[in-house]
Parts: C-alpha cells; sequence; structure tokens
C-alpha cells in the first residue's frame, strides 16, 4: 500500500516534468538578461525606436533648433528603420536658457522608452539638462553647442553620456581671432557678450587669442539677451576706440548692437563680427541694412563632405526652403551617429524585441572613430568631442534674408572670405 | 479731596500741554488721567514726578509713532546705498573717461527710452487708479499695436509711400497701432475683467496674467516666433546737430517729441476735460461717483481704451528706436513700465510719466556712472538691476513713491 502511494507520486512527477519539458519552446534561447550597469531600453517587436530632440524650437532663436530638428528629420527619412525597427522622433523646447534645458531634460527623462537624445542647442540649456539626462542614463549628442566647458578635460564625471558633434569654441574663437589679425589687420578690438555660457567663453577665447596675437583688447562688456537699447553699452565701447567689436551672442540681441553700432558716434566704422550663434536669415530681418559687411564665423561648409550637397537638396524638397543656421548637417551627423551605435549594441530576440544597454550605447558612442559624416570624419575623444572641425569667415553682402545661401561661391550671400 | 485735587490738576495738565505745544487732541488724555485722579488711582505726591514722566512719554510716543524699528533700519540700508551710489560717481568722474558728448548721448539715450516707459506705465497707473488691480496683460496691449502696425508699414514700405511721405505713412502705422491696442484693451476689459470686478482681488490678477500668456501665444501662433524687422524710414536715418558738438538722433527727436505731446494731451484729458473728470471721481469712489450720475462701466471702458490707445502709440515709438517685433517684445517693457508706475507713485499720472522719465535715465546713466567708478566690469549687464535698486532706494525714502502723497492724501 505504501509502496503504492510513492510510486505514483514519482510516476506524476516523471510525467509531470516531460509534459513541461515538451510544452517549452524547441530553440530553448536563452531569455535576454540585462546586463548593462544602467540598464536597457526594450523596444517591442511593433515599436518604433524613440529618439528625443530637446532643442530650441520656439522664440527668437526658433531658427537654430528648427535648423537642427530639420537635420534631425532628414537622417530619419535617410536611415527608414534600424534592425527592422522604425525610428520615432519626439521633442521638447529646451530654450536657450538653463531653465529651458532644465524642464525639457526634466520631462523626457521621465520617458523610459527614449534611447537617445540629439540635443541641445545653446551651451547654457546643456549645462542644466546634461546631468539629468546622465542621471536617467539617456545618451545625448549635441548638434550645436559650442562651450568649452562642456567637453573639457576637467568636466564632472556626471557628464559621462554626453557629447557633440559641432566644434569646440576654442577652436572658432581662435578662428575669429587670427581673421581679424591677419585679414583685417586691426590692433584693437572690443568683445560683447549676453551672459550666457556660450557667449562668455566664446569672446574669452577670442580675447585670449587676440591678445596672444599682440592685439589690444580695449573692452569686454555685456548686455542682458533680452536687452534692446544698446547705444549706452556701445556709448562705453566707444569711449575706448576699437577697431572691431566681436559679439559672439543670440539673434534679438546681436540684431540690436549691428543696428545701434551705426548710431553710436565713434563706432560708424568698426568692424561688426560675431558667431554661429546668429549666422542666420532671422539675424538679417533683426539686423536689417545694418548687416552688410558683418563678419561670421561658422563651419565651413565648402569643406563639408561629398553628401552636403545632396542633403542640401533633400532639405530644400522637404521644406521647401534654405538653411537657417549652420547646424543642421551636425545634427544630421549626430543622429547617424546614433543610429550606427544603436546597430552595435542592440540585442535582437527572436520575436522582435530589441534590447539597448545605456551604459553600452553611451561606450558605442564615446568609441565612435573615423566616422564619414557630413561635417568631415567624425572620431570622437574621451570627453565627447566628436567634431571635425573647419571654421570659416563670411561677410554678409546683402541684408535681404531672401538672398540667405551661404558658401563660398561670388553669388553666395554671406561669403566665405576666409581662409 | 481727591476729588478736588483732581479738577485742580486737569487744567493744569492742559496748560502742561500747551507749553510742550501738543495739539489739542491731547486734551482727552488729561481728562481720562484726570478721571484717573477722580477714582483715586492718582496721589498727590505723584504729581511732580508725573509731569516729567509724561513729558518723556509723549515725546517717546511721537518719535516711536513715526520711526519703528523696521525703519531705521531700512534707512541704514537706504543710506548705505547712496554712500555706494555717491562714491561710485565721484570715482567715475574723477577718472575723467568720457566727455561731456558722452554724457549728453546717454542722457539723451535715457531720456528717449524713458518716455516710452511713461507711456506704457499710464496704462498701468490709469487702470490701477481706476480698479485697483494690476493689468498685467498691459504688456501684450502694447506688444499687439506695432505688431499688427508692422504688416501696415511693410505693405507701406513695399509701395514705396513710406519713403515718399514719411508724415502720412508714420500716422497711418501710428493710427494702426493705436486703434489695435485700444481695441485689444476694451476687449481685454469686457470678457477678462469685467464680469469679475467683485470678484477678491486676486482673482483679476491671476486672469490678468492669464489673459498676458493667452495673448503673447496667440500672436505666436498666428505670426510665428521669429523676429520681424521694421522696416527704416529714410528720412529719420541719421542725426541733428545739437548744441555743443552733440548728434541726437531723428528718430529720438520724433519719439521724444510724439511722447511730451502725447503726456501733455492726456494730463489735459484727465484734469480739464468731463470724461477725465468722471475718471477722477470714479477712481475717488466708485458708489458714490455712481450715485452723482456718472456711469462707472463707461469710464472704465474708456480708461482702458486710453490706457490701450497711450500702449499702442508707446509701441510705435519703440518701434522707430529699435524696429523690431516678436511676441514677447512687450514682456520686458511691461515689467519695466510697471516698475516706472510703482517708481512714481501708482495711481497717479504725473507720476507714471516722471518715474518713466526717472527709469529710462537711470537705465542709461546708472551703470556708467556708478558702477565704472566701482570698478565693476561690464556694467551694463547689471542694468536692470541697477533700475530696480533704485526702485527699492526710492520706495525706503518714499514708500509711496515719488509723487505717491498727494494720491495717499487724496483717497485717504
Amino acid at each position: 500500500m505504501k509502496h503504492h502511494k510513492v510510486l505514483s507520486i514519482v510516476t506524476l512527477a516523471i510525467v509531470v516534468g516531460l509534459f513541461m519539458a515538451g510544452c517549452a519552446p524547441a530553440p530553448a534561447a536563452k531569455p535576454f538578461v540585462c546586463t548593462d550597469p544602467v540598464g536597457c531600453v526594450d523596444i517591442g517587436p511593433k515599436e518604433p525606436i524613440r529618439i528625443a530632440y530637446m532643442m530650441v524650437v520656439a522664440g527668437p532663436d526658433a531658427s537654430l533648433g528648427t535648423d537642427t530638428k530639420r537635420g534631425a528629420e532628414i537622417a530619419i527619412d535617410d536611415k527608414k528603420e534600424i534592425l527592422g525597427h522604425a525610428i520615432e522622433l519626439i521633442g521638447e523646447d529646451s530654450g536657450c536658457n538653463a531653465e529651458g534645458g532644465q524642464t525639457a531634460a526634466q520631462k523626457l527623462s521621465a520617458d523610459p522608452k527614449i534611447v537617445a537624445i540629439n540635443g541641445t542647442n545653446c551651451s547654457s540649456a546643456a549645462r542644466a539638462a546634461i546631468p539629468i539626462m546622465c542621471k536617467a542614463g539617456i545618451a545625448m549628442v549635441s548638434p550645436s553647442n559650442t562651450a568649452p566647458d562642456l567637453t573639457a578635460p576637467d568636466r564632472p564625471a556626471e557628464y559621462w553620456c554626453y557629447l557633440r558633434t559641432a566644434h569646440n569654441d576654442l577652436v572658432q574663437g581662435k578662428a575669429m581671432a587670427k581673421f581679424a589679425w591677419e585679414k583685417l589687420g586691426v590692433k584693437t578690438a572690443a568683445t560683447v557678450h549676453d551672459g550666457s555660457l556660450y557667449a562668455d567663453k566664446l569672446q574669452q577665447v577670442f580675447a585670449d587669442e587676440f591678445r596672444r596675437l599682440g592685439g589690444t583688447i580695449t573692452a569686454q562688456e555685456a548686455v542682458a539677451p533680452t536687452d534692446t537699447d544698446m547705444k549706452p553699452m556701445l556709448t562705453r565701447v566707444a569711449a575706448t576706440k576699437p577697431e572691431l567689436i566681436y559679439y559672439p551672442i543670440f539673434i534679438a540681441a546681436g540684431g540690436q548692437i549691428t543696428k545701434q553700432a551705426k548710431e553710436v558716434p565713434g563706432l560708424e566704422n568698426t568692424y561688426l563680427a560675431g558667431a554661429d550663434g546668429m549666422f542666420s536669415p532671422d539675424f538679417l530681418k533683426a539686423a536689417g541694412d545694418a548687416a552688410k559687411g558683418m563678419y561670421h564665423s561658422s563651419p565651413d561648409f565648402s569643406a563639408f563632405g561629398a553628401g552636403y550637397a545632396e542633403f542640401l537638396k533633400k532639405h530644400e524638397a522637404k521644406y521647401g526652403e534654405k538653411t537657417l543656421a549652420p547646424f543642421h548637417a551636425h545634427s544630421y551627423d549626430a543622429m547617424m551617429m546614433i543610429f550606427a551605435a544603436i546597430e552595435k549594441v542592440a540585442v535582437k530576440d527572436a520575436d522582435g524585441t530589441l534590447h539597448i544597454g545605456r551604459k553600452a550605447l553611451a561606450d558605442a558612442l564615446f568609441a565612435t572613430k573615423d566616422f564619414k559624416g557630413l561635417t568631415g570624419n567624425l572620431t570622437c575623444n574621451e570627453y565627447g568631442d566628436c567634431a571635425d572641425p573647419k571654421i570659416a569667415v563670411y561677410e554678409t553682402f546683402n541684408a535681404d534674408p531672401a538672398s540667405w545661401n551661404p558658401g563660398a561661391g561670388p553669388e553666395n550671400n554671406p561669403r566665405k572670405i576666409w581662409p | 479731596m481727591e476729588q478736588g485735587r483732581a479738577t485742580m490738576l486737569a487744567p493744569a495738565c492742559s496748560r502742561l500741554l500747551a507749553k510742550f505745544r501738543l495739539k489739542p487732541a491731547r486734551n482727552l488724555e488729561c481728562r481720562s488721567w484726570a478721571s484717573a485722579a477722580q477714582a483715586g488711582l492718582a496721589h498727590s505726591k505723584t504729581w511732580p514726578r508725573y509731569k516729567d514722566v509724561y513729558k518723556g512719554r509723549i515725546m517717546l510716543q511721537r518719535l516711536t509713532r513715526r520711526v519703528s524699528g523696521t525703519t531705521v533700519s531700512m534707512w541704514l540700508i537706504g543710506l548705505v546705498i547712496l554712500a555706494v551710489v555717491a562714491y561710485g560717481t565721484y570715482k567715475t568722474l574723477a577718472l575723467g573717461k568720457y566727455s561731456l558728448a558722452n554724457w549728453t548721448d546717454l542722457i539723451i539715450y535715457g531720456v528717449a527710452q524713458g518716455s516710452v516707459y511713461a507711456l506704457i506705465a499710464l496704462g498701468y497707473t490709469l487702470v490701477y487708479g481706476i480698479l485697483r488691480m494690476i493689468n498685467f496683460a498691459h504688456s501684450e496691449v502694447f506688444m499687439s499695436g506695432p505688431f499688427i502696425g508692422y504688416f501696415v508699414a511693410t505693405s507701406l514700405d513695399q509701395a514705396g509711400f513710406l519713403d515718399r511721405q514719411p508724415v502720412i505713412g508714420l500716422a497711418i502705422v501710428l493710427l494702426v497701432a493705436m486703434l489695435t491696442s485700444l481695441t485689444i484693451a476694451v476687449l481685454l476689459e469686457r470678457i477678462a475683467y469685467r464680469p469679475l470686478r467683485r470678484a477678491p482681488r486676486l482673482v483679476p490678477l491671476i486672469t490678468a496674467i492669464g489673459a498676458s500668456f493667452f495673448l503673447q501665444y496667440t500672436f505666436r501662433g498666428l505670426f510665428g516666433s521669429g523676429i520681424k524687422g521694421y522696416p527704416e524710414i529714410e528720412q529719420l536715418k541719421g542725426t541733428w546737430p545739437l548744441a555743443g558738438g552733440v548728434n541726437i538722433l531723428k528718430t529720438q527727436v520724433v519719439v521724444i517729441v510724439a511722447a511730451v505731446i502725447m503726456l501733455a494731451g492726456l494730463y489735459y484729458f484727465v484734469q480739464r476735460t468731463k470724461t477725465g473728470k468722471a475718471m477722477q471721481a470714479v477712481s475717488e469712489d466708485k458708489d458714490i461717483a455712481a450715485l452723482m450720475g456718472i456711469d462707472v462701466d463707461h469710464i472704465i471702458v474708456v480708461t482702458f481704451a486710453v490706457g490701450g490707445a497711450l500702449a499702442g502709440a508707446a509701441g510705435v515709438l519703440y518701434v522707430l528706436l529699435f524696429r523690431q517685433v516678436h511676441f514677447f517684445m512687450g514682456f520686458i517693457p511691461g515689467i519695466k513700465a510697471f516698475t516706472a508706475a510703482v517708481l512714481g507713485g501708482i495711481g497717479n499720472v504725473v507720476g507714471a510719466m516722471l518715474g518713466g522719465l526717472v527709469l529710462g535715465i537711470a537705465e542709461s546713466l546708472f551703470p556708467n556712472l556708478v558702477l565704472d567708478g566701482l570698478g565693476i566690469p561690464a556694467p551694463y549687464q547689471l542694468k536692470d538691476a541697477l533700475a530696480f535698486i533704485l526702485l527699492v532706494l526710492i520706495l525706503i525714502f518714499r514708500p509711496t513713491g515719488i509723487l505717491g502723497e498727494r494720491l495717499a492724501a487724496k483717497k485717504a
């Protein structure tokens, strides 16, 4: 009797065991286990890969963000899909200031489906956004942050997830200083910044390089980005008699300085120079006729890779107008870099589910080497600088926004005049 | 016996008051002291001592009634700021980096900017005077005028009319801008404020902020977020010479003259016309004014209309100076004009004009005059901070604003 009971239980166990073994999927693949120290994004079979932009798409600097957003959209059009998944672009307006960067980052970091971020546009916004995104573990590639701090060797460890395809302003500031000293032959210069991280650092790089070349910096002034009456500040600058004023700021305030410099006694014949932050047809709208003869430093489009001409054609066909700011190609490259990195690290299940390790993705981005992009051959260093920086100086010959078509040819406006 | 002494003491007390030149109202205390004495509380021997105590107490009372601990510390802070300002000014002038022409230029820039502030500030002050509310949407009323005016101005410019007939062209733009701002101000009153007239005070304030956002983003939605550049009028380019080798920009002359005319017109309107007097009456007491046969609702609409039209005009003058419009352009001038209205004494028309001018000149002049001498680099970055320090200083020394007292007396 007792024996019988034991036997029947053993038999039952064997039968149940066999039955369960038969139920399991035949090619017994291991279920995916996330070993990434930061975590993984799981993308279901039908779900798209979600990439977010964090750009200034509203307000007076909207041209900068719209330009980079379009670059990202064209990149998605070109790539179409990654490992069988569609690509989805969502985003937030990050403004061109720390508050905007913080708000956008808070919002986006709460979305666990976001694989990577393309942004921000303005360095001030980046400084607020980077720690939040890195805490959330989301890799972030900026198309247009140029402030040297963000990728300096002494940058904080909490910036581990941040890279950029834009040039470092150490290059841009030096280029303008060299142009002023060698080509224009000026011996004295004044600078104006607007308190933003980008402008403050850029004017300092310019001033240091200009001094090193032997020039004199007569004044380093500052305004608020919302200021409209620049004449009192310019009167102060005029008292120091500079031959050139360099104000690498943004469109609204930059336009006012350009206009009002012509109206302040003593500055009628002073050279005016700005940087990529206001290299846009919107700047011509803001500055009017006074923009004629002004110099801007900006990426050298004529040195861009072979695919750039084709990109411009797609842009014109898709949006019906010329590019709005200098960073569309950087944004395109940032997207392509992200796509390549996803392809490298993503693990695909049989049912099509995609697993992407967050740290692995960032590591793959940092390991980018000799990547053939529109802006050149991108190689990222350990601090996140990926650009192949080529900076040119452009002169504006026509203040009509409709004539905006930067390039090196004689028909272009603004036209590349250096190097 | 005690009673007799008290009745004897009461006139003595009065004599004492007369001796210290105290107001007759103080007799009240004499009487109560006398009645206290009657109740037997006062002892004959305490009287001589009481005389001294009473004298001291009255003097202390007079002092403390005016000066509290907070007031003293505020005055001290004020004096320190004032000393720093005086020191900075002295150092700058001693350095002699800037010529007289530079200073004149700075003051002219300030007057031009200040007269725009003054015109906007009037809108805040008129509405405050009547409704006791801050119309925070006023900065959008200011923005809407030149924004719509922009489309008229560009089409006139493209037709070449603006260069051929600058006066008529400018008048058309001005009229369109004033009408737009007036319409928006009146609609604002009708839709956003009138239904809430009897609501607690915070409610219309919050509505005002909501209306402000609504208008901003309506304009952004309709016309985009980019900056639009106003066409430049050929005849207004360049400068006119002023005495002493100083040249004044033609646009600034136009702005200052136009602002002065409008300010004078408004002053005449408020002081002399029947509607203006009715406005004053409503501002004094709405209910009594209604009893006297004044249509209060009508007067409130008129107030919003006048404030709106002035803001529209201010907007055109502003774009003459700065030639840019965008949907957010009203915010900073609005805040500044509100400051100017408080500076001059909110609710007071002349005060708003004065406050605007003081603020404009301070913004243009002070960074150079005060901060330069203190060795602060890039002082114009601190322009706004300085403007608000000025506000703090004035509120410490004159809590009602520069011309606020007259208003306070009138309202009391």
